[in-house]
Formats: structure tokens, sequence, C-alpha cells
């Protein structure tokens, strides 16, 4: 935290100076370690072993807050008696297809739940389309009765399933599995623990390299069964908050720059699922359902409203035919890949730079240089412009800058002073930032740039009949225009359509609760209606913290209605009464008969406690008094997830796809279900149990430097950071370093299935080898900001990433992998090709090599 | 002692230096043991101060790839590696951060199978271990790898035990001495004592005679290659008069780097050595704010966790020009004997 967002880390330190304590876990000794009280050393990759002890921990000594579990969290609902477990089927769940790779969710349902399952396929379509979570978000259809145990003693209860998943999670496994010493694994179980319950919360603060996994959804799913056993969540100083790569990334969700969803996280619309409206929308709210869930059709009416304006109207499905539609995987990878066989002819890549930035960067500039068109929006000529005249493939032969067609169109943009609007960080809180300067020469906002190439089409279209330019010709398109030229869109001008108004009287809504399915209203995200609340910009409020309480409710504007926690009506008991004077939040107010507290209470305002629906109530109704996770079908925190994760209800662990060693709980090695591209040119080096997996012998990781950002484009072309850390390097421990004979300040070059990248040495006692099993894993470390452009350049470790990625949410593994590492530097020209090649001979890696999926018979189900 | 407003002289730089109701002094204290090496203050110095970048070097001293303070760069963030038998976490409480990990013959067993040639199997039929064997080749085998380059670092050799290391992080600066041997050998005025007590080169009166660098008990000041004059910090002498932070301190995210009134600092920083003294780090000290040390005291002063000479500090700075007034005595009596034995041998020749 103190290395990629040293800013944030000024209240740990804080926190620190009035008695926290700040326990690190990390492969390397970082900044951040360096001002930790203690720093304790783990394997990459094995994170679910090493949560999964503190979860064992915490089930075997009792420690869960017991009250807040058992009422606010699905412990005591019990599991079909169809499920089997990872221990009993070593390593995979009941119902995995080893045709498909995917499993059939039905036996992991609750007893007597009266959903059907998926059909067969169907986590497969998910997969495809990132939508598995979509499921977990809205959660399933859960009938009131649902038999439960309160006690927590039934075996089939969730609380004894999570009990027996995790049994053989102990420290002395912790040990064997991640490397850490078992007396600093109880450490800090026992600081996680006693920080936790009626009177004190722990927060779990994550960066997002832990979603960079091929089981990154599972990574976080275990951080929050802790959090949840614990009670941290909904409540003060609680909770599991993702510290993102760069500004505004979670508004990068809420308003999605995503292929799967819409905003405020609605799904795209897929081709055969959702073919008409109705079964667009039911997908959403799942009828019968309980949840704020059950209200989508306002939203999404609303949203389709403010798109096509007063061409949507009720007979035409609001231009429901008009939205684009899901065909598959249209993820960021399979795009790429799909550049490269020729599918995909133009790309527009803003503030992105994938030759640097993605995985596999070869594939990345590959495909890029198979287009016919590359519109590239950025503050300087970054990699991802020049990849075809002066790239690592130029110097290879693979690229001829004569005959690569892909026409590359570099616009330059305005940077974050030089344009207003609202950056969404990790509480999900807007904050308004006002133009400090006009942007200089050519320079233009995102805003002008998409303004201006909207309206450009639409003239171009204008007198088209086809019905594919429908959409395009009826957005509502008219905004007003502002600026010193009298060309730029005014962004508060699209904050309050995002923020939604009456159609009617143009009166900007004041809660997504004010939103109608027929039409009278339009909002472009319904989470963020309130932003705009009585036409003021609410994002822009800057009430210092020292005038205002501890909640600090006047800076910024927060979602959804402004909650500044959410599920915090878990910050009060069952009966609605604070679990302590200390940790005092939202409680029921029995005299006023309503919510109250030091935020706005995430509840309806007048439901009491002792609230229970009718047993065919549904939507908002059919939430109880006591259900604080309002959005969950089944109103609870889900210990257990039900449905919806595809790759297993509970997280397991499974080695990284590439590892040095052998499963050591299950036969199953690696996630069964992982998303892979088996292809000539995306090679995964073999890992057990397949052999030789020695050619690639140790463990690497990449991260980022204080002193750069990302892929170095906003970083490298500045003299000032760029004399701060001048030069790719590797960071090995003195063991490697003789093993290998590296030299420090020498050249080494590191070598995957897909690459071989050069970088300085540092010899460093800040990485440790360690004890795995029966053997010593190295770990090695490296930057991954260099490429070739800008005033330091060096070659890119990404370079040396595979594309295999998580299921749930198509991200990749890039956070954990195999090489080889060796002293001097790399070939160059096509002498590299041929070296990189030698590696993949000795690994015996043929051009159809498949890394098997299944590393363990599939028991027949009972 | 010689002159009011120079060489080794009172405790009130700034009315000695003859201001009349001089402010109070300014300085900075440097609590090092929040430094988390981040090295805003270097880039927000060069900023507001329009200091050339000092060329793109990797250096290997850890993080530190400045080197030090120069005349273009006046912040250097120091990184020290160290192995300490005094707790991680820039010693506090809890021991051991590399405690138990393995050392000594460090490859692994499929490596080693693979450079012994032995084929032994390595774990890699589902659901088998590793054999024992191949740990055993590891032990073995690793050995033959030994003899490559040395690579140790100092303090600790590959074959000691992993014990324990911290990672040291300070922000250095020119220390505004009181007494400023700089100061006390410019000879063109360039260097002058600011109503904040501070200590500011003058760049359009700089001459680039040099005289200021051997002076400076810290080797803080530095000369220009490129146009041969002196720079170093000047406490953002253009901001605080304007009732701003220093740009460094501005920047800083953690508050290790704080500004304010001196006499406030020192208050502030005796409290926070007791504080962490409270907190079980023993080795916590401060540096330089001590007004009867060899300088006087220094304008801004650090707390360190280790000697000085671990972040590369004199420990026992003394202002070069302090003996100055005694040998411009002793050489006016030796000037004084010298014309005495001449005017004794004229007088002799005549008699």
């Amino acid at each position: 935290m103190a290395e990629a967002h040293p800013v944030g880390f000024q209240y740990v330190v804080e926190a620190k100076k009035r008695g926290a304590k700040v326990i690190h876990i990390d492969p390397r000794f970082t900044r951040t370690s360096a001002l930790a009280h203690s720093y304790v050393p783990v394997r990459a990759g094995a994170d679910i072993a090493f949560l999964g002890g503190i979860i064992n921990y915490i089930l075997s000594n009792e420690k869960d807050f017991r009250e807040y579990v058992v009422a606010y969290t699905n412990a005591a609902m019990l599991v079909s008696e169809d499920f089997k477990d990872t221990e009993d089927l070593n390593g995979l769940f009941s119902g995995y297809d080893p045709e498909i790779n995917a499993y059939d969710q039905s036996s992991w349902q609750y007893a007597g739940q009266q959903d059907e399952g998926q059909s067969r396929g169907q986590a497969h379509v998910d997969r495809e389309t990132a939508s598995g979570l979509e499921q977990e978000s809205h959660g399933p259809p859960i009938p009131a009765d649902v038999p439960r145990d309160l006690t927590l003693q039934d075996p089939r209860c969730v609380y004894q399933v999570l009990k027996r998943h995790y049994a053989r999670y102990t420290p002395e496994v912790v040990e064997r599995l991640c490397g850490v010493p078992q007396d600093k694994f109880l450490e800090v179980c026992e600081a996680w623990t006693a920080n936790s319950g009626r009177e004190r919360t722990t927060a779990l603060v994550y960066s997002v390299g832990w979603t960079q996994h091929s089981v990154g959804v599972q990574y976080i799913r275990t951080g929050a069964i802790i959090q949840l056993l614990l009670g941290n969540m909904g409540r003060p100083g609680g909770g599991v908050m993702a510290l993102r790569g760069h500004a505004s990334i979670q508004g990068s969700t809420d308003i999605p720059t995503l292929f799967n969803l819409l905003p405020g996280y609605l799904p795209m619309p897929h081709h055969s699922q959702h073919e008409t409206f109705d079964q667009w929308i039911d997908a959403i709210r799942h009828p019968e359902q309980k949840g704020f869930w059950a209200n989508a059709k306002s939203f999404a009416v609303s949203l389709l409203k403010a798109y096509w304006g007063d061409a949507a109207t009720e007979d035409n499905d609001f231009g429901y035919g008009w939205m684009p539609r899901l065909t598959g995987d249209h993820g960021i990878y399979q795009q790429v890949l799909d550049m490269i066989d020729g599918k995909i002819k133009g790309y527009f890549l803003l503030g992105q730079n994938p030759a640097v930035g993605s995985a596999h960067g070869r594939a990345q500039r590959l495909g890029m240089a198979n287009l016919d068109w590359l519109v590239v929006r950025d503050l300087f000529m970054i990699e991802s412009a020049t990849f075809w005249k002066d790239g690592p493939e130029v110097a290879t032969g693979e690229i001829v800058a004569e005959q690569c067609k892909t026409e590359v169109f570099f616009m330059p943009a305005a940077n974050h002073a030089e344009k207003e609007g609202t950056f969404t960080q990790t509480q999900r809180m807007l904050q308004w930032r006002e133009k400090a300067v006009e942007p200089p020469q050519d320079c233009r906002s995102e805003l002008w740039f998409f303004y201006h190439l909207g309206r450009i089409i639409r003239e171009r279209l204008a007198d088209s009949k086809l019905e594919r330019d429908q959409g395009v010709l009826n957005l509502a398109w008219n905004y007003p225009l502002h600026g010193k030229r009298g060309d730029e869109p005014s962004g508060e001008d699209v904050l309050f359509e995002i923020n939604g108004y009456e159609v009617a009287t143009h009166k900007p809504l004041s809660s997504f609760t004010e939103m109608k399915a027929d039409g009278s209203t339009a909002g472009g995200c319904w989470i963020y209606t309130g932003v705009f609340k009585d036409g003021v910009n609410q994002a822009a409020r800057r009430k210092p913290r020292t005038e205002q309480d501890w909640v600090a409710r006047e800076w910024g504007w927060a979602w959804p209605a402004d909650r500044r926690t959410l599920y915090n009506r878990a910050s009060a008991d069952p009966e609605g009464k604070p679990w302590s004077e200390r940790k005092k939040y939202v409680w029921w107010d029995e005299e006023a008969g309503e919510w109250t507290g030091y935020d706005v209470p995430d509840f309806e305002k007048t439901k009491p406690p002792s609230y229970r629906p009718d047993k065919d109530a549904t939507g908002v109704a059919a939430i109880s008094g006591d259900d604080a996770f309002i959005m969950q079908g089944d109103g609870k925190g889900w210990l257990y997830a039900p449905s919806g994760l595809i790759d297993g209800p509970m997280p397991t662990h499974y080695e990284p796809v590439e590892s040095t060693v052998r499963n050591p709980l299950y036969e199953q090695q690696a996630n069964p279900t992982r998303k892979v591209y088996d292809r000539s040119d995306n090679l995964t080096n073999p890992s057990p149990p397949e052999r030789h997996a020695e050619v690639y012998p140790y463990v690497f990781s990449t991260s980022r430097l204080t002193e750069h950002h990302t892929a170095g484009g906003m970083s490298r072309q500045l003299a000032y950071l760029s004399e701060l850390q001048p030069e790719m390097f590797v960071e090995v421990s003195p063991e490697l370093a003789r093993e290998r004979g590296l030299q420090h300040l020498g050249w080494a070059h590191i070598v995957t299935a897909r690459a071989a990248i050069e970088a300085k040495v540092l010899v460093t006692d800040r990485l440790t080898p360690l004890r795995i099993e029966d053997r010593i894993v190295h770990q090695i470390w490296m930057p991954y900001h260099w490429g070739n452009e800008g005033l330091v350049t060096g070659d890119s470790a990404n370079d040396l990433i595979g594309i295999t990625l998580d299921p749930n949410v198509l991200i990749q593994e890039s956070k954990v992998g195999t090489c080889d590492i060796q002293p001097g530097r790399r070939p160059t020209g096509k002498h590299l090709l041929d070296y990189v090649q030698s590696y993949r001979d000795r690994a015996e890696l043929r051009p159809d090599h498949q890394a098997p999926l299944v590393t363990t018979e599939v028991e027949e189900e009972g | 002692m010689a002159g009011s407003n120079s060489f080794y002289g009172p405790l009130d730089p700034a009315s000695d230096a003859g201001y009349v109701d001089a402010p109070p002094r300014k300085g900075f204290f440097t609590d090092t043991s929040v430094c988390i090496g981040c090295k805003a203050c270097e880039v927000a110095c060069k900023e507001w101060n329009l200091v050339p970048d000092d060329g793109f070097n990797l250096l290997g001293t850890s993080y530190d790839n400045t080197g030090g303070l120069t005349a273009n760069s006046w912040r250097h963030v120091a990184f020290i590696e160290q192995p300490t038998a005094g707790g991680c976490g820039h010693g506090t409480d809890t021991p051991g951060a590399f405690a138990g990990m393995p050392t000594g013959p460090s490859v692994s067993a499929a490596t080693a199978v693979v450079g012994a040639g032995v084929g032994q199997d390595t774990g890699t039929s589902p659901g088998v271990q590793p054999a024992v064997d191949a740990l055993a080749a590891a032990g073995t085998i690793g050995t033959q790898f030994l003899g490559m380059p040395g690579t140790d670092l100092p303090g600790r050799t590959t074959d000691a035990p992993r014990s324990d290391f911290r990672w040291l992080m300070m922000s250095n600066v020119c220390k505004h001495c009181t007494h400023a041997g700089c100061l006390d050998v410019c000879p063109t005025g360039a260097l002058f004592r600011t109503e904040f007590g501070t200590v500011v080169v003058q760049e359009d009166i700089c001459n680039g005679c040099g005289y200021c660098i051997p002076a400076c008990p810290y080797g803080v000041i530095d000369q220009r290659k490129e146009d041969g004059r002196a720079w170093k910090c000047t406490l953002c002498y253009d901001r605080i008069g304007d009732g701003l932070t220093p740009a460094c301190a501005k920047a800083c995210p953690t508050e290790s780097i704080q500004f304010g009134d001196l006499d406030e600092l020192r208050e502030r920083a005796a409290r926070r050595v007791e504080a962490l003294h409270e907190q079980g780090v023993d080795q916590a000290r401060l540096y330089g704010h001590d007004p009867e040390d060899g300088v006087g005291g220094d304008g801004a002063f650090f707390l360190l966790l280790d000697e000085p000479e671990v972040y590369g500090l004199p420990p026992d700075p003394i202002v070069t020009t302090r003996d100055l007034p005694a040998m411009y005595k002793r050489a006016g009596w030796a000037a004084l004997a010298m014309a005495a034995t001449a005017v004794a041998s004229f007088l002799g020749r005549r008699a």
C-alpha cells in the first residue's frame, strides 16, 4: 500500500501512531513492510490456503461473532444433500462436467430451494460473458421458509459445511503450503480475531493485484467470509475495500467500460438469453425474489430513456431492440486473439497502453499490428501507438513497418487537470474535479471527443434507412456546448443526466426510488441518482472534516443514496440496537419509528426490526426486519454461495496455473473451470503433474513502484520521475543470485514460454526463499513499468505473462507465474525467438499443447 | 568571538544577523520513523524550485537512485537495507521478519534433479509427493552452484541464517545550521541569513568561487557543473515568506517532513521520541536538535532509528569555521612575531 498508494498510506501511519498494529503479508518486503510491526513473507498464489487457514482458526476456536453470524449470514441455511465438497472429490465440487469444464450448480443449492438449478451449459455461457457474478449480486430466488438450523449444529448447515471444508487448512498446512512459519501465521490469526467483535472492527484492504489470479474472485471471497464470520461487514471501521490501480476505477465499473455490463450493474443483453425486453428485465429482477433488484425495470427503463429520449416509448420497449447484444466472450483478451486472427478491424485505446500494461505484450502488439485502424488517445506517444515501427517485434522481424497495415490515429488527450468531471473512489464516493487549465494545443477531453465523434457519425448516417443504424440515429445527442471554443459539452450536464430527471419537468430525481418503469423518468445510472439532488452538484461538496462529524457526509457524495457504509443495518443487532456504544452507527429509533444514525440507513426507513414478511411476499416487501443484506436474494451475507460462482460455492486452494509444486491439498492442481485460450501463440509453462516444470523453476510476480505509474505512459515521459527509477530491474534473493550466478547491477534475463526479457539485477535481502513442502521455492520480483518509449526504456515484464483467466470475471492471472532466470542479456533479433523456442523444446511445449484442466479422476456422484 | 553576525556566534541567528523583530526561526523536523520512501519530497522540491534532473542512473543502492544531496537534488531520500537483531518495522516489537526462512544450499529440488541429471521423480505424477531423494539431491547439487561471483550484501552472508531485517528511509536536506560554515566563508555575500534564520544562496550574486563547498560539515552544498554556481535547499524562502509550507513538507503524505517554528518542532520531536521509546523503539533518537552541538543546532533536524553514520550523516558535525577566530589570532601573533623578528633583525644590523 505504501508502495502503490502512498497518499492513502498516511491513514495507516496515523492509525499506527494511535496504537494500531500493522501486519504486512507479501511475497516481498516492500515499503509497506518497512513500516509494519510485523512482516510475513508468503508464496505468491497461495492466498486461499493462508486465508482458509484463518477461517479454520476462527471456526475451530469458535472465534466467530456468533450472534452476528446467526442473524446476518447464511450460516444457518441447510445445504442440499446432493452437495459434495472438494474434500470428498479430491479438489472438485459436485456437478463438474468435464466436457465443458464447468459445474452444474444444482447440487450446491440450499435444501428445499425451489429453483430447479441451471440448465446444462449455463455456467459455460456465464463464463463466456463474465456474468456469473450477476447472479451473486442479484442473489438466487430463495423462498422465505428454507430449512435453517439456528443452533448451527446440523451437519448440513452452512456453518458446519464451511467448518469441514477448511478443517484441513491447519497452521501446519499453511506453513507447508505458503512457507509461513506457524507462529507468524498464528500471530495474524490472533490479531485479526482479537480486533473484531462487538467493541472492535477490522477493515480488510486489498490492492487489485489480488484480483489478477485464476482464482481471483475466490481470493476476495475468502476475505469476505472472514469478515462476515468476525462481524466486520456493514459496521464502521470494517468492510472489504479494494485499493484501485488508478483514479476512478470504481467509476469505470459503475458506469462501465466493460463488455458485459451497463451502468449501475445492469447486465448487457445476451442475444439468446435476453431476446425480449421482458426476458432481460426478468433476468435482473427475478420475479418472486426478494430484495431491491425487484425494481430493476424502473432502473432499466430510465437508462433506455436517457439513451434514446423521446424515441424510447412503451411501444418499442423503450428502444430495447436497438441495444447491442452479447454473442459470447467479448473480453479484452478474446478480442486481442481475434485481432491476431483477423476477425476485428478497429480498436480504440483511451488512456490504456496494452503494449506494455496488459498480459502477453507480444499478443497485444501482434493483434494491434493486424488491424485496419487503431485510435490511440493519450497524453504521450506511448508504445501502443508506436509498436509498428519500433516495438520488440520489429526487432525480431515479426512486424515489418512497411508492411504493417494498421493505420494508427494518435489523438492527444487532455489530462485530469485540463478537464472537469468526477472521480469515484473505493468507498464509492464521487468527488467533483474542476478544470484547472485549458488543455494545450490539440489536446481535448474524452467528453469532447465522444460528443463530436457521435455527432459526425450521426451526420454521416443521417439518410440511412438501415435497421442497424437506427439505434445511433435515435440517440438523444443534444448537449449544449460551452467553453472558449464553444465546442465543449459540460460535465455537469452529463452528471445531471446520469443522476436522472422527470422527463416532463426536467426536474432532477433525488433518489432511485423515484425512478419509474413507465418512461416518465430518465436516468443514466440508477445507483448515482441523488448526486444532483435539488439541482446541486453534491459531488462538489468540500466541507472539511474538522467542520463536521467523523462520518463526514458533507464531503463528496457516495452511491447509493449517499451511504458511506453499505449494509449498515448490520451495525445494529437484530433488535435494532447498536452492537456496542463504541461501534454505534445506525440504529432503530423506537419512539420515532424509524432507522436513524450517523449515516443514511441502508434499510427501509420505517421498517421495524420485528417486521416479518408474508409467506408470498416478493421484492422489497419480502425483506425481513433483520435481513441486513438487502440486495441478496435471501437477505443474508453469504459464507457459502449456493449459486453464481462458476468455480465453486467455497474458496478452495488451487495452485496457480503455472506453479513449481504439486497441489499439496488436492489431486486437482489448478482451478478446473478457469478460462483458457490454448493456442500456439499462448502456451502455458508446464506445471505438475505435467512433466518438465523444472525448465521454468522459479516463481515470479510483478507489481508497481511508487515512482512510476502503471505502464509508464505518464511517468517515463517525466524527467523528475524517470530519474528516481531509471531502469528495468529484477529483484532476487542473495540465495538465488548465488544459485544462478547473478551479479548485483549486472544483467539477467528472464524466460517463459512466451518471451525472454532482460533487466538489471538487484540482489536484496527483501526477497527470501521459502520452504514449500520438501523443497525450496525461490521467488523473483519485477516492476512492469518499462517499454521502448519515453526518457527511460526497458523490457516489459508483462511480455512474460500468458493469458489464462479467472472464470467469473475474465481477469488474467498476471501476478504469479513460473520462469527461468539466467545471467547476462537476452539474445536479440531472430535469435531471441530461437532462444525462447529452445526453452519450449526442452519443456516439450508443442504448438498444440494444452495444460490439463482436470488432474484427478472425477468420481461419480452418489 | 569575531563579529556578531558571523563565525561561531550566539544561538539566535536571525537577530544576530541584524534583523530587528525577526519572526520565529523556521525549520524542518524530519521524522524518519514514518518515512515511506515515496520521494514525493524530491519531486515537489524540483517542481517548485525548477531544479534540473540529476541524470538517469540506476545506482543499485536499494531504491536510492539519487545518490545524495547535490546542486540538482536538494532533498534526497536514503534507503538502508539492514540486517538487524532489533525486529522489523523500523525497530518495533515483533522479532524475526525472516526468522526461520531457509538459506544455505538454496536450489529447488526440481532444478537440482535436472542439474544433476539424476532423473529422479520430482513429484509430477498425480498425487505423488516429491521424492525425498530429490531433496537430498538438492542438498548435494546445490553446493555445485557455489563459487559464482560473490553477491553477499554487507553484514550477512548467504550461509548465515536469515534472522531479521529492516529497511530504513530518510529524507535528507540542508541543515540550515545555526553556525553555518558556508555562510561564513562566502566572499560575495551570495549566501545570507534570512529573517527566518535559514541560509539561502542568491543565485544572481553567487560567482561560483566554491569556497562554501568544503566549508559545509555535512557535504550538502554543491556546485552545478553547467553554470558553476552553488545550489542547495532554500527552505522554500519564496514560499515561507508568503506563509506557505515548503514544497517538500507540503507533499509529504505521512508527515515525515514537518515544517514550523523551530522551538515548537523541537518540543514535538522530544514528545515523539518519548512516545517511540514507550512503544519499545529504543533506537529512536534525535539528530541535529541540540543547540549545544558543533553547529549550534540545525534548523533542519531529524529523528533517526540508528546511528547517524548508518544514514550517511556525520556523527559529530562541527562548523568548519569554528576555529577560525583562534586561527586568525594565532596567525596574527605569528605575523606580529615575524614582524618583530624582522624589526629585530633590522635593528640588529644597525647595531
